[in-house]
C-alpha cells in the first residue's frame, strides 16, 4: 500500500509539473469540460491535449467518461470510491434492464402459452 | 465495498470485477433460454427493456441484424450513437459484440444463456482492452449513478 501510495505522488507531481496541466485542473475545478473545449482554451492541438489529459488521468487527478463521440473531463477523486460507486451504479442500471426484460420475457411466455391452446 | 455487496443482497442481478479488464453480471429468468434470447435479439423487442425509464434517455433508432457478422446501431438522439459488429452469434445460447463508439477503449461483450429446467442464468461478460479502458468506463457508470440521484431529487420536488 505505501509504495502504491508513492508511485501515486510520484505520478501526481509529474503531472503537475507542467504549467499547461495545472491550468487544465483549474478549469476543471470550476467546471467538467470536453477536450475539444480545453484543446481550443490552451490553444492546442486535440492530440496535444489529449496527451495532457492522459497524463493527468494516470496521475488520479482527473477521471474522464466517453458519451458518444465526446470525452468529458473532471476533476478526479478517491479511485477506491469510484471503483465501489461504479460497480454499485452498474448494477443497479442491469437490475433495471432485467426486470424490463422479465416482463418482456414474460409477454412472450403467455403469447406462447396461448398459441398453444389455440393449436 | 459494502454497497456493492449489499446491493448483491438485496438483487437478483450479480455484478462482479474479474481481474482488472473484466465485468461480469449474472441474472436468472424464468424462461427457456429460447424467449430470453428472443427478447435481446429481436430490436421491437430489445427496446423495450434497454433503456429503463430511471436512465433518462431516449432511445430514437434501434437497428440490429443478430447473426455473425451483423451490426447494430443504438441512437440516443444527437451525437449519442452506440454500435458495433456481432462477432458470433449462436441461436438460442450465446452473443458476442463489439463496442466502437469509444474507439480502440471499447469492450467486447459476451452473453450467455444457460438453460436449466425451464429457467435460463444469464451470463454477461465485459471485456476490456486494458485496465485503464475499464477504469475509464467507470466514469460513465458513475455518471449515471449521478442522472438517478438527480432523478430522485426531481421526483422529491414534484412529490
Amino acid at each position: 500500500m505505501v509504495q502504491y501510495a508513492t508511485a501515486d505522488l510520484d505520478a501526481s507531481f509529474a503531472a503537475l509539473a507542467d504549467r499547461t496541466r495545472r491550468g487544465v485542473l483549474e478549469q476543471l475545478g470550476r467546471s467538467e469540460r470536453s477536450i475539444t473545449d480545453l484543446a481550443e482554451h490552451f490553444q492546442m492541438t486535440l492530440t496535444g491535449m489529449r496527451k495532457h489529459v492522459g497524463v493527468l488521468e494516470s496521475a488520479g487527478l482527473v477521471v474522464t467518461r466517453k458519451v458518444g463521440r465526446v470525452r468529458t473531463c473532471r476533476i478526479g477523486s478517491e479511485r477506491l470510491d469510484e471503483v465501489a460507486a461504479w460497480i454499485d451504479a452498474y448494477r443497479q442500471l442491469w437490475d433495471e434492464r432485467f426486470d424490463e426484460l422479465d416482463r418482456v420475457i414474460d409477454v412472450l411466455k403467455k403469447k406462447e402459452q396461448v398459441d398453444e391452446r389455440s393449436r | 465495498m459494502s454497497a456493492a455487496d449489499d446491493g448483491t443482497a438485496t438483487s437478483r442481478t450479480t455484478v462482479e470485477r474479474k481481474g482488472d479488464r473484466e465485468i461480469v453480471v449474472t441474472r436468472w429468468f424464468d424462461a427457456p433460454a429460447r424467449l430470453v434470447f428472443e427478447a435481446w435479439s429481436n430490436p421491437e423487442l430489445f427496446r423495450q427493456w434497454w433503456v429503463p425509464r430511471s436512465m433518462g434517455m431516449t432511445l430514437y433508432d434501434c437497428e440490429m441484424d443478430v447473426r455473425t457478422g451483423g451490426t447494430y446501431r443504438l441512437n440516443f438522439g444527437e451525437g449519442m450513437d452506440f454500435y458495433g459488429r456481432y462477432v458470433e452469434v449462436v441461436p438460442g445460447s450465446r452473443i458476442v459484440w463489439t463496442n466502437e463508439e469509444g474507439g480502440d477503449d471499447g469492450a467486447l461483450t459476451t452473453v450467455t444463456f444457460e438453460e436449466t429446467d425451464g429457467r435460463t442464468l444469464l451470463v454477461m461478460t465485459e471485456r476490456y482492452p486494458s485496465a485503464e479502458a475499464l477504469e475509464a468506463e467507470g466514469g460513465a457508470a458513475d455518471a449515471t449513478h449521478e442522472t438517478f440521484s438527480q432523478l430522485e431529487e426531481l421526483l422529491g420536488t414534484l412529490a
